[in-house]
């Protein structure tokens, strides 16, 4: 399993559009993958969980990775955060 | 067989079967399932999912059609609740765990996460709330079976029953079936009727409980001129019904004819009659009932149906549409009133005790100036070799004009140094709804090129009654004497600065009120299309001279009732063909 600490830097946060994007490139994946919010952790391949979390700019989160394809969806949903999600 | 009697909202005669609309929530309980029916409910939940995706993929695609991207995105997010997996797997549990049924496990499942989303303080996530609301609520629908609620499922001619219909109900009909609506609450200004009369269909509103009575596939008859509705009638009531219905639509016909000839009347002073619009695709149904052009277009449909306010590229495309349909046709465009019963999602208002008197239209726009000023470079560059012209809703006194005009000026000149066309001779005008503008009309006209009345609010205003409450709604008379000597102080006011006075309420497209407000002087008519062909038609059976005639008789009349009666007597005649203007006089009283 391997994690990665990111700070979310687009105006909207994980709302919205990001949030269906996040969630959309998560579930192309194998791997079981988890975000954490604080002490809160969801399915990153859960709309609702992932917009429970109420992630908003500045936000800390934990993407977390268990499986075949772990290194490569990690780096995706990174990269993704990094472009504040194509917006 | 049972009548019941309700407002008539929009006028015509509808027979056929029901369709109740339940967009409400339906109470859905735990009914605990033999644990060998377990593997029946998942299949029912995954039926019901696969269904669910179908339907949202299709209103997904109509609002592409109608509207735009950003618009279409929602059901993005509503599809991917539905493929969940935290979700789905989670009714999955209930289901087998509880032996519960699956509409329950779904209703069970739901309501914690609308709890936790409630639970942040937060806009987005309170609307995110609604979200899992609609799109559970269309999965436990499709788990019953229950189909009478997915508006764009309707594939055969119907009687739209619900308890209300908001705007975005309305657009997601397929309305070449929709053959009336009834419902619980409205009146004959609520967003129901309006859709209504633009359709060219019936309403019989504010009827109680209607939509608890009344069963789906229930045989009906609604009388949009009585505000009747005929629960399974017999055959003779339907025979009767049927004979009125051929009566309407010959007369239909009939004023069809006379659409498309000039609104002047038989001693030859020309009126405009102009219609009302919500959109620019609006304008091809007045086109076809022979409107001069547009005296009013609601812009605030351009904001309601977005999920941000909309930019000045939106609304230019927008209002350069309309204008370009209307081939210099004038097209007065109506600054955004929103506020009173006008939500924006995206534009918070505080709770007020009394939202139309409250912070909205002009009031908000002269402090949002943001929002004021994109609009009116929007509006200013679509007026680019076009008939446009500016009206100011929710004026009180001349001192709103002058800071609406100030602003209008800023950006006048914003658009000169960017090098930007418009019409630089574009006239101002305000909607005249609040008493105190009708009173100082005089002095506003010195401010402004032209007034329209807009009697839905002046009404309200005036008589002081809530015309949404359907408690009072027997007081609210557009002939009431005081209303009419209002309209008459603007209209004369308007004439001695060399100004027009035009009227976009609902007043104008009725025609009991038509001669009167012709007599008092009104140059501009502004109406749904459909009300247009009678209007013409009337106008073009009467002398000015009989007009003023009348109106100065109904002026002197003591009680709205006296001059409905008055303008009934009147308009009974000139359907049977029959004025003669030395009876006019001492007719009807």
């Amino acid at each position: 399993m391997i994690s990665k600490m990111i700070t979310i830097t687009n105006d909207t946060g994980l709302h919205a559009r990001p949030a269906s994007v996040f969630v959309g490139t998560a579930a192309k994946f194998k791997s079981e993958l988890m975000l954490q919010k604080g002490e809160k952790q969801v399915n990153a391949k859960s709309i609702m969980g992932v917009l429970s979390l109420g992630i908003t700019k500045d936000s800390e989160i934990m993407i977390s990775a268990n499986g075949p394809d772990e290194e490569e969806a990690i780096g995706a949903l990174v990269e993704l955060a990094r472009s504040n999600f194509h917006e | 067989m049972v009548v019941f009697s309700g407002i008539a909202g929009s006028e015509g005669i509808a027979a056929g079967k029901a369709y109740v609309y339940i967009n409400n929530q339906t109470v859905i309980g735990m009914e605990k399932v033999a644990p060998d029916a377990v593997s029946t409910e998942l299949e029912k939940l995954n039926e019901g999912i696969e269904l669910s995706k179908t339907q949202i993929i299709r209103l997904k695609e109509k609002v592409l059609q109608e509207f735009d991207e950003s618009k279409a995105q929602i059901f993005e997010a509503h599809m991917m609740m539905l493929e969940d997996p935290e979700f789905i797997g989670a009714v999955r549990e209930a289901v087998i765990s509880d032996c519960a049924n699956a509409a329950y496990a779904v209703k069970k499942i739901a309501d914690s996460y609308i709890a936790l989303f409630e639970q942040i303080e937060d806009d987005y996530m309170r609307d995110r709330a609604a979200d899992i609301k609609d799109v559970t609520s269309r999965l436990t629908r499709n788990i019953l079976g229950i189909s009478s609620w997915d508006l764009l499922s309707i594939n055969s001619p119907v009687i739209i029953v619900a308890h209300d219909l908001t705007p975005s109900d309305t657009a997601m009909m397929n309305k070449d079936y929709v053959l009336g609506f009834t419902t619980d609450v409205g009146g004959r200004t609520s967003h129901t009727a309006i859709m209504a009369r633009s359709l060219g269909i019936p309403a019989v509103l504010g009827l109680g409980d209607i939509s608890e009575k009344i069963q789906d596939g229930d045989y009906l008859i609604i009388d949009g001129f009585e505000g009747k509705l005929i629960l399974n009638p017999d055959k003779d009531q339907q025979a009767e019904y049927e004979i009125k219905i051929g009566q309407h639509s010959e007369r239909r016909k009939k004023l069809q004819e006379v659409a498309f000839l000039p609104a002047i009347t038989v001693d030859g002073k020309s009126v405009e009659i102009s219609c009302n619009i919500g959109s620019p695709e609006d304008i091809h149904a007045g086109a076809a009932n022979g409107g001069d052009g547009v005296g009013l277009f609601r812009t605030e449909f351009l904001y309601m149906n977005s999920n941000a306010l909309p930019t000045e590229e939106e609304q230019y495309e927008q209002y350069r549409k309309a204008a370009v349909l209307l081939q210099k046709k004038p097209l007065i465009i109506r600054t955004l009133d929103i506020g009173g019963d006008k939500k924006l999602p995206y534009l918070p208002i505080p709770e007020e005790a009394n939202p139309f008197l409250g912070w909205r239209a002009i009031r908000i726009c002269l402090e949002r100036l943001d929002i004021f000023k994109t609009q009116l470079r929007a509006i200013l560059r679509a007026s680019f070799e076009a008939n446009i012209l500016i009206m100011f809703p929710m004026i009180s006194g001349v001192r709103e004009v002058r800071e609406a005009k100030k602003v209008l000026e800023e950006v006048k000149d914003e658009l000169r140094r960017e090098n930007m066309k418009f019409d630089e001779n574009i006239k101002v005008g305000i909607m005249v709804e609040i008493p105190s503008a009708a009173m100082t009309a005089d002095t506003i006209a010195k401010e402004v090129d032209f007034f329209s009345i807009g009697t839905n609010d002046l009404c309200q205003y005036a008589l002081a009654v809530d015309r949404m409450n359907a408690k009072v709604s027997d007081l609210y008379q557009p002939l009431h004497p005081g209303l009419l000597r209002l309209i008459k102080n603007v209209i004369d006011a308007s004439h001695r600065h060399g100004k027009f006075t035009g009227m976009c309420g609902e007043m104008a497209g009725s025609e009991e009120a038509c001669i009167i407000l012709l007599g008092l002087g009104l140059d501009e008519f502004s109406m749904s299309a459909a009300a247009i062909p009678a209007i013409k038609n009337i106008v073009r059976n009467v002398s000015y001279k009989q007009a003023e005639e009348i109106a100065n008789h109904a002026l002197e009349l003591d009680t709205p009732e006296a001059v409905l009666e008055y303008a009934r007597n009147i308009l009974n005649q000139i359907n049977k063909g029959s004025v003669q203007s030395t009876s006019l006089g001492r007719m009807g009283i």
